[in-house]
């Protein structure tokens, strides 16, 4: 082992050791119900959920993927960010975000499910989107297991094998999601965010002071001739309105950010995040993904299955320092997972369990099936991270397409009065089986025109799939009439400004 | 009745949203202080949009959301 690996390996054991102190002064301060475990009290302030909401959503990606992208195609991928979190997301924060944090205020909801299911008299509803969130966030969360153990293998040089790398991070977050909930996982994240974002802007002016000092045209010499130009190469209209619609609607819908829309504190709090997302955005990708562009300007080689950001930094920083991102970088997976398997549990405890297993459960079992499902939905997806069925992988890496699908159906509940369970039904299973067809279907066009497949005229399936849920919602709930069991006014009397 | 202020507000979001990517740099190459001139496009139109969602969070919050708002 070399120094550096000595040091990667000393910041992770130092994250997990702080993240476990961290969870044991929030089990002292949890009390022992759903809504303390899952929600933090509904308590969180805007600091705190600003980080936890974005280091759940997109610290590992900012470091490895996110820069090789633009290694690959260009940094345009910077604008398809701009658009995606910085401005829509931060649309869906308010129209949905604020929405569901009022009535979810109001009423006491946990889970998207529970808030539907409520509205629409209906325990098969809810099933159904705490079903099809499982299923997309499952073999998600493996991924994140095979990202984290497979650094943790190319930390230690393969001393450490995968299935003890997988599974010691697995332990990890059983035992520490299983004792802290959300409050701990918020705080972390927190942590980890503020240093995050700190290594970002020192490894970025690091780079640039280097490659600025180091003769060959300064800055300008190492954004590569065709990156300078906008568009062009993978980078169509089509293609980064695709990205960024499809994601950043997908992500509204994933269960650890959904369930951050109950979370924050008050009013005040919402308002300050919302106003802040945009410059958080630039603080983030704008150096993140430059990084990656210069990179492949001053010509460093990317070997297959290797990440741009720790190659460039081994080139131009001390190994420490590009070691200390490593690790920063495996905490972040290991925050993002965190979060999944929090919210994973609650959706089944509450939506399935609960329901339809045994609804007379005491709020004291509840709060220990929380913790238990949480390490059974970790060490689950630890085991498929060592068997790797390729039908489960290609889940995982589509499912912000699969969550996007939920989100039409989800926000004519919020906002249609008209909208009926028939209707729900109709919009969630119809784009679901749509979306999946065109994931794992054959290609099928008409007389030239894509009826079934991946790219429509450039547009992503995902994207048709948005509009077809709003066409079959709409459509069908015009069609039908709301049952005895709805409630078309529940949400609208939970809403009335005082 | 829709009012006036709802009315620019969304415009407001849907000027933000269409140009957060600006189309009418499209294949431009042009270099400022050694970065593509629409990253700095990026940078500014984000810290655009941050002070509109501030403006729009003091003056109107609730606005489309709450209930007896318009």
């Amino acid at each position: 082992m070399t120094g550096g690996t000595l040091l990667e390996l000393g910041v992770v054991t130092a994250y997990m050791l702080v993240a476990l102190a961290v969870g044991l002064v929030a089990y002292r301060v949890t009390d022992r119900s759903a809504e303390d475990y899952y929600l933090a009290g509904r308590g969180l302030g805007t600091g705190v959920l600003l980080f936890t909401t974005f280091a759940t959503l997109l610290s590992a990606f900012t470091f490895f993927a996110g820069p090789n992208i633009a290694y690959a195609n260009g940094p345009e991928w910077i604008l398809v960010m701009g658009l995606m979190d910085g401005v829509l997301f931060g649309l869906l924060w308010y129209f949905l975000g604020y929405r569901q944090w009022l009535l979810g205020k109001e009423n006491g909801y946990v889970t998207l499910g529970e808030m539907l299911g409520d509205r629409f008299g209906s325990r098969g509803l809810r099933g159904l989107v705490a079903g099809v969130s499982i299923f997309w966030l499952f073999p998600y969360v493996m991924l994140q297991q095979i990202g984290a153990g497979e650094a943790l293998v190319g930390l230690t040089g393969g001393a450490v094998p995968y299935w003890a790398g997988a599974g010691l991070i697995t332990l990890f977050m059983v035992v520490y999601v299983g004792i802290s909930g959300m409050r701990g996982v918020a705080w972390t994240d927190t942590l980890q965010g503020v240093f995050m974002l700190g290594i970002t802007w020192v490894a970025f002016l690091w780079v640039a002071t280097e490659i600025a000092g180091s003769g060959g045209g300064g800055l300008a010499g190492a954004m590569p001739a065709e990156f300078r130009a906008l568009g062009g190469g993978a980078y169509s209209p089509q293609w980064m309105l695709s990205q960024a619609i499809g994601i950043a609607v997908g992500v509204s819908m994933f269960p650890q950010v959904n369930q951050r829309f109950f979370v924050a504190d008050s009013e005040r709090t919402l308002k300050r995040t919302f106003a802040i997302w945009p410059l958080l955005v630039v603080l983030l990708f704008v150096p993140a993904f430059l990084m990656g562009a210069w990179a492949n300007g001053v010509g460093l080689p990317l070997p297959e299955g290797e990440n741009i950001v720790p190659i460039l930094l081994n080139e131009y920083t001390p190994g420490w320092f590009a070691a200390l991102v490593v690790a920063g970088a495996l905490a972040a997976m290991m925050s993002s997972s965190d979060s999944m398997l929090l919210s994973g549990s609650s959706y089944f405890t509450r939506d399935i369990y609960r329901p339809f297993v045994n609804s007379e459960a005491s709020e004291r079992r509840e709060d220990v099936l929380g913790r238990v499902g949480v390490a059974v939905f970790a060490v689950a997806a630890f085991g498929g991270s060592l068997l790797r069925p390729g039908s489960l992988l290609e889940v995982g890496s589509t499912a912000f397409g699969g969550f996007a699908q939920l989100a039409p159906p989800v926000a004519l509940a919020m906002y249609w009065r008209r909208t009926t369970k028939a209707g729900m039904f109709a919009g969630i299973a119809g784009t679901q089986a749509f979306y999946l067809a065109t994931v794992f279907g054959p290609t099928v066009t008409l007389g030239g025109v894509p009826v079934v497949a991946s790219s429509y005229f450039g547009w992503f399936a995902q994207v048709v799939g948005l509009v077809l849920g709003l066409v079959l919602t709409v459509g069908v709930s015009a069609v039908t009439t709301p049952d005895t069991t709805e409630d078309p006014a529940a949400y609208v009397d939970a809403l009335r400004a005082d | 009745m829709v009012s006036r202020s709802a009315l620019a507000w969304a415009a407001c979001f849907a000027v933000l949203l269409a140009l957060a990517i600006p189309w009418f740099l499209w294949r431009s190459d042009t270099l400022v202080a050694g970065l593509p001139v629409w990253l700095w496009w990026h940078v500014a139109w984000m810290g655009v949009t941050a002070v509109a969602f501030a403006a729009f969070a003091r003056r109107d919050w609730g606005m489309f959301v709450e209930v007896d708002r318009r």
